[in-house]
């Protein structure tokens, strides 16, 4: 028999666990957007060995899957003498597994303003500085927002995989409370509707947030 | 690290192998049931459009960790009980195949309407217009869509490690409990998980190239 009770019984822990779920994909993404504007400008850089360890640095990111990435983390940096909780690792992980994808976002962005806008720019003797704060960064950002909205999902999804680190986000929690119950097939939906939810309502704050920043 | 390797050699190829084996057939069969559901879609009755809409929707919104459990673990609670190896390849099977079905409804989508049209004009039948315009057009248009997703695929194979799926991850791991050698092992997967994702690249782009040649050419 398929058991409402028990997804109602447990649905509050769930959504309390869910915290650890927003907390990682969203500072993930937050540090993914930050590194990525990093390793953006060095694929953009007129050195070749920038340009190189900027390709070096996606193609390992995005060619290593994330479960091991999280334990090259969590079992190689207490190694080298760097003891950092469970949750930081997680999220730097994360974050810079997140950053390679958003690099290529950024570029693609990047790539999309009209070349005139920085030549212009530089012809009225803006500061490259300015250059990038003030008109190339904010437009890559509006032109890149469904792009960094679906990573945000991706993310919301991929930080099930901390499980591994010993985290409870809700995957976590929903195994225990599997074990514990019994009841696997309801929890294991219940997780799943939950993350379900997440991404719907991302999704849709993202497309308010695009109608916002149109013009 | 070379008695590790001597001992736990042969588990690391078969682990290697299993890794192959699911990625291939798990890929292969998402093919073929994303290209099921989305001729259901796209020719079959209009009711089954809201419930094929909703099962994409849950796929794609969900972790693939959760599904499998919901599959492997949950599974048994209606009467589907799988071994961890079925139970991988079913859960890759079905992942796949939603979003499979997306790329697939892209690349139907992006058939012109006028070669359609022509082939109507023709007298071509609709099951030959099917054949022989729209699908072949539409996996041209598809292609680098489907081998990205394909080597997507290649690295949510070590996700069944955590159904106890006997691939190169679990027993990665199996060494490392064993051993309690944690460094070499996770970098050596590392490694080795690049590299092949690395050559799957290479094999997917020169393919692309390969049935797009004369896309590049007249541009």
């Amino acid at each position: 028999m398929f058991s409402f009770q028990t997804i109602f019984d447990n649905l509050p822990v769930l959504i309390g666990a869910a915290r650890y779920t927003l907390l990682i994909s969203v500072l993930g993404c937050a540090q993914g957007l930050l590194v990525g504007a990093v390793v953006c400008a060095g694929a953009l850089s007129r050195r070749v060995w920038l340009r190189r360890a900027a390709a070096l640095y996606v193609s390992f990111f995005r060619g290593v899957p994330l479960l091991i990435q999280l334990l090259v983390a969590f079992y190689l940096l207490p190694v080298i003498g760097i003891n950092v909780p469970a949750l930081v690792a997680a999220v730097l992980t994360v974050g810079l597994c997140a950053a390679a994808y958003l690099s290529e976002v950024l570029r693609g962005a990047l790539n999309a303003i009209p070349r005139g806008q920085a030549e212009a720019a530089a012809a009225i003797g803006m500061a490259p500085r300015d250059l990038w704060l003030r008109i190339l960064l904010p437009q890559a950002l509006k032109i890149g927002l469904p792009a960094i909205i679906n990573e945000l999902i991706l993310l919301v999804k991929a930080s099930s995989l901390v499980t591994v680190v010993g985290i409870v986000e809700i995957t976590r929690m929903s195994q225990s409370i599997a074990s514990a119950t019994y009841r696997p097939l309801e929890i294991y939906l219940a997780a799943a509707f939950l993350y379900l939810a997440i991404n719907l309502v991302i999704a849709q704050a993202g497309r308010l947030l695009e109608r916002r920043l149109a013009y | 690290m070379p008695d590790l390797l001597h001992r736990y050699g042969p588990d690391l190829l078969t682990g290697f192998g299993m890794t192959l084996f699911t990625w291939a057939l798990g890929t292969l069969l998402g093919f073929a049931l994303g290209f099921a559901i989305e001729l259901l879609r796209r020719f079959g009755p209009k009711r089954l459009a809201w419930p094929i809409r909703a099962y994409v929707e849950f796929i794609r919104g969900t972790p693939f960790l959760v599904q499998l459990f919901v599959l492997y673990y949950g599974g048994p609670l209606i009467g589907l009980r799988l071994d961890a190896l079925p139970a991988g390849v079913l859960g890759l099977t079905i992942y796949g195949s939603a979003y499979f079905t997306e790329i697939l409804r892209a690349g139907f989508d992006a058939v012109p309407k006028g070669q359609i049209e022509a082939a109507r004009a023709m007298g071509f039948t609709d099951g030959v217009i099917v054949r022989r315009i729209m699908v072949p057009v539409m996996m041209v248009s598809a292609l680098p869509a489907l081998v990205n997703f394909a080597i997507i695929l290649t690295k949510e194979t070590v996700i069944l490690s955590m159904i106890t799926v006997p691939e190169i991850m679990f027993q990665t791991q199996t060494m490392m409990s064993e051993t309690f050698a944690f460094v070499e092992p996770i970098l050596i997967l590392a490694l080795f998980f690049w590299g092949f994702v690395e050559v799957i690249s290479r094999l997917g782009r020169r393919l692309e190239r390969r049935f797009t040649h004369y896309l590049l050419e007249r541009s």
